[in-house]
């Protein structure tokens, strides 16, 4: 079962509703339309290595959506940070990943609020209420 | 200069020890090969042919004495004892053992250097105009901004797993030393009705898909600089294509949807982020502005220099290469050659980076710049002290003045050190330098630019060159291809891309192909102000194309 991840450690699957998954290639016109119901949005990542979902994520926050917001794929623990700080509020990992990437790992990047120049160089765009 | 604040400080701490555990769970097996792979090269480190090698930025080209010296300190406590000045500002030591490279970033922390994104699928070092600050023809200094792009670009929460590299560089004077139409993005401050601003360029590169980048925006006011990169970057992330790596750089990108669609995506990029940027940014850029002001330059007998030169033609020969204007009158910018004849180009040893810090120290206010030329600047010198400036470089082996002549080569490591490479480029530019050195007819050909890469990669530049060489693998052997005509672009001719001139060469080969070309441009210029750039553009390239083959044609 794939596990998430949040600032306090792993979790298991604990949302119940209308979840709608972005594939890498949605295009920034069509975001608004398609989260427009969502209880949860869900970008999806088909490799760590490819960066498009963590533009994606600011974008839905840039469309206005408050909601829960979540990255799916085989991330590693070293983008933790780079998730949250694209607007992303949690992570879900295959299990594969989480049994070589200890809880400890992720835990060791739940400090991403700090030493982040982009927002002390006064940048807003993933804080939802501001979007 | 740029002093490292707190906030710099534990940053590069808490990078450091990242990289750290990085390694750590490489070896544990926590991280995979695949995984480990973007983390190290974002931290600098590259596997090369025979060993690590590790990439140290040195952003927009400048360094303090001490700087200097801890590379000093790291090549001789870490490596064979020298460092590579490379063409993009970074010095890149070639025989690191993985396992000290933790203990590297950390004493070099202490001075506030590091290897972040040197390497790898993100936004690369910010490269500048060597002489910013100092140069006597400079509209703004470009230092600043490259600070606040460094910044922004450091550990960016999107774009640290891009298509593929990004480069970007910043001129700040007409006179473009800084290559910018051979980049990602080239930003070149301008001036419009009394504001500052930028004229952005996008889409250069060179590699195995040689394009000059085009222009995205006239002027672009300064202050809107951070969100206009980040749309362009925001674009390029998600349109880049990601299914060949040799179609992944933005030049393709550009190329492939037009300059006009990728504008309007830009655009609607820039409509979303503008508004996510309150400002803070730019009192940041004042604070950043007010550490680079021009040092407290002495009053001095600066008519020394000029009387030095009437009664001693070794220093007068020295300086008319060496010595620039500078912005003000009684000083000058030095440039030291690391191109002496039959040594690696870019290469210096520990003693010799001691000798410039020292040099640095006493005579040039602590100040040190890189070039793209692989060259070093004393950007800041008293024209009273450059005589003695002279004789001290004398004394490190530094006083070659070759600057912008033959031997002044840019090459690429090539087959001895780099795992791409399919010819060798360093022993072949040993041989033209030394050859041509020999004939006693470097000064006589003048400004002549020589670029060589070991590869379709093109990491030594070879289309810009006014001449380029590519070495390839032939069945085998060595094969050299010769193009001419590149250019990086100045006042007087734009930038270029060299045409190919036919079939390549075989290693022995090339030094005499290049003495027929250089003596039939001696034989057809109109005299000695024209300089081989300026006669290949008058002439075309049928005379050089024909001598280039004249021997293969005789022996038919």
């Amino acid at each position: 079962m794939s596990v998430l991840v949040r600032d306090d450690g792993f979790h298991t699957e604990d949302f119940d509703g209308l979840a709608v998954e972005l594939a890498p290639t949605t295009k920034p016109d069509e975001i608004a339309t398609l989260i427009a119901n969502a209880g949860l949005v869900v970008v999806r990542f088909d490799s760590f290595a490819d960066g498009r979902g963590f533009t994606l994520g600011r974008l839905v926050r840039a469309a206005g959506y408050t909601g829960r917001l979540r990255a799916r794929g085989p991330l590693i623990a070293d983008q933790y940070a780079m998730a949250r700080r694209a607007g992303f509020d949690e992570v879900e990992i295959p299990p594969e990943i989480a049994a070589r990437q200890s809880e400890a790992d992720w835990l060791s990047r739940a400090d991403w609020q700090a030493h982040d120049y982009r927002k002390r160089l006064g940048f807003k765009g993933c804080d939802s209420l501001l979007a | 200069m740029y002093q490292h604040n707190d906030f710099d400080q534990a940053f590069l701490r808490n990078r450091n020890a990242q990289f750290r555990s990085q390694v750590e769970r490489r070896l544990s097996g926590s991280l995979t090969e695949d995984e480990f792979k973007p983390l190290r090269l974002m931290n600098g480190v590259y596997l090369q042919l025979h060993a690590y090698m590790l990439r140290v930025a040195i952003p927009y080209g400048t360094l303090s004495a001490d700087q200097m010296r801890v590379l000093a300190e790291v090549a001789e406590r870490w490596d064979r004892g020298y460092g590579h000045f490379t063409t993009r500002q970074n010095i890149q030591f070639n025989w690191v053992a993985l396992t000290d490279i933790p203990d590297i970033l950390d004493r070099m922390a202490e001075v506030g250097m590091h290897a972040i994104q040197s390497s790898g699928n993100c936004i690369r070092n910010t490269t500048a105009d060597a002489l910013a600050g100092a140069s006597a023809d400079e509209l703004a200094d470009p230092r600043p901004y490259a600070e606040l792009i460094r910044q922004w670009s450091t550990d960016h929460a999107e774009f640290q797993f891009l298509p593929r590299k990004f480069k970007i560089a910043v001129t700040g004077s007409p006179e473009d030393r800084a290559a910018i139409a051979a980049h990602d993005v080239g930003l070149q401050l301008v001036e419009q009705g009394g504001e500052i601003g930028f004229r952005v360029l996008v889409g250069g590169g060179l590699g195995r898909t040689p394009m000059l980048a085009q222009e995205l925006r006239a002027f672009l006011p300064s202050a809107e600089l951070l969100p206009y990169l980040e749309a362009i970057l925001s674009a390029y992330n998600l349109i880049g294509r990601r299914d060949n790596k040799y179609k992944a750089r933005i030049k393709i990108t550009v190329f492939e949807h037009g300059i006009d669609t990728f504008r309007a995506a830009v655009e609607e990029q820039f409509a979303k982020i503008r508004p996510a940027y309150t400002g803070e940014d730019q009192a940041l850029l004042a604070e950043i502005a007010a550490q680079f002001a021009l040092p407290d330059l002495r009053e001095n007998l600066a008519e020394f220099d000029a009387t030095t030169r009437a009664v001693d033609p070794l220093y007068a020969a020295w300086a008319a290469r060496a010595v620039t204007d500078h912005k003000r009158a009684d000083h000058a910018s030095v440039t030291v050659a690391l191109k002496v004849a039959g040594e690696e180009p870019g290469d210096a040893s520990a003693a010799q980076m001691r000798a410039l810090a020292d040099i640095a120290e006493r005579y040039g206010y602590n100040e040190l710049r890189i070039t793209h030329s692989q060259n070093v600047v004393l950007p800041h010198v008293a024209r009273e002290d450059l005589p003695t400036v002279h004789a001290a470089l004398l004394r490190a082996g530094l006083a070659a003045a070759n600057m912008g002549r033959l031997g002044d080569i840019i090459a690429c490591p090539g087959m001895d050190y780099c795992a791409l490479a399919t010819a060798r480029s360093i022993p072949l530019a040993q041989e033209i330098a030394q050859h041509f050195q020999t004939l006693g007819l470097e000064e006589e050909i003048g400004a002549l630019n020589l670029k060589i890469s070991g590869c379709i990669n093109a990491c030594g530049h070879h289309h810009l060159g006014h001449i380029g060489i590519l070495g390839l693998d032939r069945a085998g052997a060595e094969n050299y291809q010769i193009t001419i005509g590149g250019h990086e672009g100045d006042k007087k001719h734009p930038a270029a891309i060299g045409e190919k001139m036919g079939p390549g060469f075989a290693y022995e080969a090339v030094v005499p192909a290049l003495e027929r070309l250089l003596r039939t441009y001696l034989d057809l210029r109109n005299g000695a102000e024209e300089t081989f750039l300026d006669a290949v553009k008058r002439l075309g390239l049928a005379p050089f194309r024909a001598a280039l083959y004249a021997e293969v044609r005789d022996a038919a």
